[in-house]
Parts: structure tokens; sequence; C-alpha cells
């Protein structure tokens, strides 16, 4: 697919000031709520036609719950998310919808899973896994054209059609993983989250499902939200990148922007983590290691999540939240040093360096 | 005779008795580490990287497994020929090991303190007044704040990054000759994984350590490792100087995982060339190149005839691969997305 057709055309999903809080609970009969974990806290982002948008961050920062509670999956504490359909035209507020409604969007709306073993049911056949959401949903009428219609889907993912009678426990990972997008592809979708699909897979398979993801793309117009965690790969697949940190976006914009001039503390910090498989650049690199973890959802720092960690942050990140500003055209931050934190974090890299040697963390657990 | 290594394999044979036949984890590996040197082992699962250093400690689980052959020849001693009770002495104390998992690796019902004095005590012989001071200081050294007041706390009281770091304090509170880190940062965030990584090489800097990483990610070995080796379906595949694997690399599956992994350095829009098929069912592993099916300089007759030696491909730099790969043309062949 050519660059033009990626970055034009509306959007499919628009995701406005979602939020997702699970409730604390304290007490056995009478439950009283304690506190919410705010595993997501008001995103704004919007995903157009035919592109890939990259989610990322660490364990716990919401990307996963963030790609359910788009699905509905999760019903989300608040906000909207608008889907467009285009064989109607209409936009559809997936949060308000309900019963059959909802069941009819999610044929347009699908999900590939992290972890291939336990996505699978380990007592149906492959042919029963994927023509399952096919027959639920009218696709085609009768056993043989469903069947045909799973031979036809499983050389799309390119698994032998012969396999329809076997179960998920004679496959690979990689194989595995194979059958989850043909299940996901079965209801012909136009959007897909994509959540860690490639994470529990061996290094020579990865490459392999992110060709066929990418390869899919291209033949159906597919849209995906790729989430995961690791950068290298997230670069690679997509066309714009969304960072978060603590149930929030901290920064968003265009790959090749976010990776060549981040403007988060945290963005940076994360991209001088990564390791490259390159000894001479590796060894040359200066690192910006962050101190302690991440803090807890249920009570986040105040004022900029990230002031607890940051090397840069001053008085005002501890009171006031930084806005989402829009520093060139698409490059969106969170960060009140945003302008200048390039060059800030530059002299940190060198400080932080010999810092680690004496005190390597900063909180407790 | 110049200075002998401090460990070197010879031969080592790992097996797994299965319902469905012998499963060789581990063929015929050799390879030695010196004193303070940094050795990556790297490969993909199943290729035995993890089995090799398991059985380096005798730990590996008997049934269903057996070390079937070979010698592991610590600092002059066979440690496969040695009592148990010997083992024991070398076990946490000369060689110690931290493990991929800090959630499960920790035992739940101890303190951290208590596990850590544990090994202070039956081989140090130090007291119990003494052991603590040693524990807090081993944690104070790898950067857990508060030591004194965090030894009494359970494992699940510590993050993850935390537990990792509470296992190299007791991995090194003996100071091992030799410690095997089996993919110590798997399981943790790369933010954390930077920390950690930064924490072994200091530790290894000031206290003189022989360190065996084992890991998947070829970038944690750019990183870390002075030599690195290569295994592939229970072999070492490949062997040589950190630089010289990444700028040279001369058997075939190590140019393929290279060119299969994106890298954050990479121009946007290159292609992945992943490596086409899967890798071998380690049970009845016919007597070929291991990596043949995949491989894309496959010779009919020769790759299929015989299994490939390690052989010297340059200096310090060894190669299971029957041809000069650098004169060689790959020969492209297949669907790559089919599996």
């Amino acid at each position: 697919m050519t660059a033009e057709t990626r970055s034009g055309g509306d959007a499919l999903i628009q995701v406005q000031n979602l939020k997702m809080h699970f409730p604390v609970t304290k007490g056995i009969i009478l439950k009283r709520t304690v506190g919410a974990v705010k595993a997501v806290d008001g995103l704004n982002f919007s995903i157009r036609k035919g592109e890939t948008l990259g989610l990322v961050g660490e364990s716990g920062c919401g990307k996963s719950t963030t790609g359910r509670a788009i699905l509905q999956l999760h019903r989300p504490t608040d906000g909207e998310v608008l889907f467009r359909d285009s064989d109607s035209g209409t936009v559809h507020d997936l949060t308000r919808l309900n019963g059959e409604a909802l069941r009819r969007m999610r044929r347009k709306v699908q999900m590939i899973f992290q972890d291939p073993y336990a996505s699978l049911n380990p007592r149906m056949t492959v042919g029963d896994i994927i023509g399952e959401p096919i027959a639920v949903h009218g696709l085609r009428q009768g056993k043989a054209a469903i069947r045909e219609r799973v031979q036809e889907l499983l050389s799309l993912v390119g698994l032998n059609p012969y396999f329809v009678n076997r179960y998920p426990h004679e496959f690979s990972g990689g194989q595995r993983q194979r059958i989850g997008i043909a299940r996901a592809l079965a209801v012909e979708p136009e959007f897909v989250v994509c959540d860690e699909p490639v994470s529990a897979l061996d290094v020579s398979i990865q490459a392999q499902v992110i060709n066929l993801l990418e390869d899919l793309q291209d033949r159906l117009g597919l849209t995906y939200l790729f989430i995961a965690h690791g950068l290298a790969v997230v670069k690679h697949i997509s066309d714009r990148v969304a960072v978060m940190y603590l149930g929030k976006v901290v920064e968003l914009a265009e790959g090749r922007k976010l990776y060549s001039v981040p403007r988060h503390p945290y963005t940076q910090a994360l991209l001088s983590a990564v390791p490259i498989p390159d000894p001479v650049v590796e060894r040359q690199r200066r690192r910006i290691i962050l101190e302690g973890d991440v803090p807890s959802p249920i009570n986040p720092p105040s004022g900029c999540h990230f002031h607890t960690r940051c090397p840069i942050a001053f008085e005002r990140c501890k009171q006031e939240e930084p806005p989402f500003v829009e520093y060139e055209p698409g490059h969106y931050a969170a960060c009140w040093r945003a302008s200048e934190s390039i060059e800030l974090m530059e002299r940190a890299a060198t400080v932080a360096q010999s810092a680690a040697f004496v005190r390597p963390a900063a909180s407790g657990a | 005779m110049a200075t002998s290594p401090l460990l070197s394999v010879e031969h080592l044979e790992v097996q797994f008795k299965t319902q469905d036949g012998i499963v060789r984890a581990v063929n015929d590996v050799t390879f030695h580490v010196d004193r303070g040197e940094t050795l990556g082992i790297v490969g993909e699962s199943g290729s035995g990287k993890s089995v090799t250093a398991m059985s380096l400690m005798r730990l590996i689980p008997n049934p269903p497994g057996k070390i079937a052959g070979g010698r592991v020849m610590f600092d002059g001693e066979d440690l496969l020929q040695l009592s148990e009770p010997d083992m024991r002495h070398i076990r946490g104390n000369r060689i110690a090991m931290i493990f991929q998992d800090p959630m499960t690796s920790l035992n739940p019902v101890l303190t951290i303190g208590r596990q850590i004095t544990e090994s202070l005590e039956l081989h140090m012989k130090l007291s119990n007044r003494e052991a603590r001071r040693r524990a807090v200081e081993l944690l104070q050294m790898v950067g857990i704040p508060s030591a004194d007041r965090r030894l009494d706390d359970y494992p699940h009281q510590f993050s993850g990054g935390m537990r990792q770091r509470v296992m190299i304090a007791m991995g090194l509170s003996c100071n091992p000759e030799l410690l095997i880190a089996d993919e110590p940062t798997t399981a943790l965030d790369v933010t954390i994984q930077a920390q950690i990584l930064e924490l072994i090489k200091r530790l290894q800097h000031e206290l003189g350590t022989a360190v065996i990483i084992i890991t998947h990610d070829l970038g944690v070995v750019a990183g870390m490792a002075d030599r690195v080796q290569v295994m592939y379906a229970g072999r070492i595949v490949e062997e040589g100087p950190t630089s010289e694997i990444f700028a040279q690399p001369r058997m075939p599956y190590t140019i393929g995982l290279l060119r299969s992994i994106p890298r954050l350095d990479d121009e946007q829009g290159r292609k992945l060339n992943p490596i086409r098929g899967l890798p071998p069912d380690l049970i009845n592993l016919p007597q070929i190149c291991p990596f043949s099916p995949r491989c894309d300089y496959f010779q009919a007759g020769q790759c299929d005839a015989q299994v490939p030696p390690l052989r010297d491909v340059a200096p310090d730099h060894r190669a299971a691969c029957l041809f000069d790969i650098t004169l060689e043309t790959p020969v492209t062949a297949g669907d790559p997305v089919s599996a």
C-alpha cells in the first residue's frame, strides 16, 4: 500500500476521552468501593482507515485495556468510541450500543490475542474455531459453504487447508497465531486490534507473523491498532505511534518523527533502553536509566504522572498536569518541557549513567 | 599449556525420555568460559541453551532427564563426577544462577532476608548476625532502598525488577567465580531491563565474576557479551567474538536471525526477511545439518548427508556449516509467508 492511501481517508475509529476505571473494593459481605484502578484515564486519538496505529508502553500502562475498551470487551467508565461503518457510512458510538446492535458491530471490529495457547479452545477443531464466527454472523449458509470458507481463510494465513480437522495442540505457537488471525478475519472485519500478537513467539517466527499481518493489511485494506511493548516491532509495522504511561497517552506522532525526535522524556528514556543488536552501535549509546518502578495506578502521582521518575522534572510538573499539545503538525506530547526536553535529556543521560552506579533505584517496590 | 579456562564443557549430551521417544536436548556441546569474561548464549526456545546451563549446575530433573555423556570441567574438576554433597558445595557458592522468572524462583513463604542468609550461613559459615549484616550490604549493592527494613519483607511485597535484584544479590552472596544468568531480563520491562543489565555489568566489573548470559534477545548479547555462541536444535552452530558474529556471521541460521529481527535503528519500510519453516523436532533428529530444511544455502547431497562439524572459519571464530558462506549465493526457495 502506498503512503498516500495509508494516511488519507477519514477517521475509522475516533476515541474521545476514553476512561476505564476498575473499582477496588473492601469487605466480603458489605462490599464498599474504596478506590479505583485508573487503567485508562482520558484518551483521545483517532485511527484513519487503512493505517496502523502502534500503542506502546510498559506492563500496567493500560495499553491492553485500551484495546479491550475500544472493542467493548470492557465497558468503558466514560468517553466515546466512534466507529464509522463504511458500508452504511454512518457513525456509531460503540459505548452506547447494546445487545443485538453491539453484536452486529462486533463483526466489523475484531481482536488478535497475545497468547496463542490460551486463546484457542483446545477441544474444538480448527474448522470449528474459525467456522463458529462465520455461522454466528450468518456469513455463509450450510456446513459445506462454511467449511469451504474456512479452508480459504487457512490458505490466506499460510496454513494448509487440510488442517481443518486438527486440534490446536497439534500446532506450533506461530501456527496457532495464524489460526487466531484467521478466526479474526473470518467475519471480514474492517478494524483489528492486535494485542501483542508476536510477543509469545520465537524470534525467527515473529518476522513471519509480522509479514503476514502487513500482507493481509495490503490485500484486505485492514486498519490495525497494534499493541506491543517491543518498540522495534511497533516502529516496523506502524504508521503512527502512541506512547502510554500510567493510563494516559504521553506522546503521539508519525512513526518516523516519534523515533527520531521524541518530545516526551519518557519516550526518550524508553527508546534509549531498547538494546540494538549491533555491538558497535550498542556500545557507543548513551542510556537514560530511569529510576525506580512504575507507580501504582490506584494512586497515581499528582501533576504529571511521570514526574517521580523524570530526570528533568521541575516544580510545575508536580502540581499541574501537562496538556496534550500539538507541537508540530501531527506530533502531540504531554510535557511542560517538551520544547526543550531533547537538549535537557541529553545532559541527563550522562548524569543518569553515573548516578545509576551510586543509587540505581529511588523508590521502593 | 596456557592458563586453563575457568569452565570447559566437553561433548556434553543431555537427553529427556518422553512418551514419544528420546529428546536429544543437548548434542555434543563443547565450549569454555575464561575467568572474568562474559559469554552470551543465544538461541530460540528448544535450542538447548537453558538445558545446557541447568546441566552445568547438575539441576536436570532425573528422571526424565539424563546427562548422557561429556565432561564439565570447572577449575580442574569434573562436576559430573562429584558426589551430591560436593556438588552442593559448588552450587550457589562457586557457581551461582539467576533464573528467568523472579516471581517463581523465590520462595513465597520465606522472607527475603532468610533466603539470602541461608546460603551465607551454609557456605560462608557466617553467624546469624554476620549473615544478616552481609545481606543488608548485598541488597544495598544491588540498589534496593532501605535494605535493612526490606530484609523482613516477603517476595510478593517486591516488584518484578526488585525481585530480580534480590535474585542477583542471592546469586552474588558467596562471591561466585561464575554467574549463570538464564534470560535474566525476559520477564521485565525495557526500562527495568536496562537497570538490571547495567547492574550486572557493574557488579561483574567490580567483582571480576565470569558470566554466562543466556538470552534470545540479540540486542542484550550485543551490549553485554565478549563472546557469543549461537545454539540451534541442541547444538552450537556458531561461536566467536561478539563483534565478529554480528559483523560477519558465517552460519546461515545466524545470518537469518539477524535479518529477521526489526531493529530500532532500521530505515522505515524495510521488509523483514523471516526464516521460513519451523525448528526441527528434537526426537529422531536425522544425521543431517539441523538447519538445512530452512536454509537458503542448502545443497542437496551435502547438507543432508552429514552433521556439519563446528570448524574454524576465521581466527577465534567457528561455524557449523560445510560451506564458506561468504562465497556462496543464497538459493531462495519457497514462499516465505507459508509455514
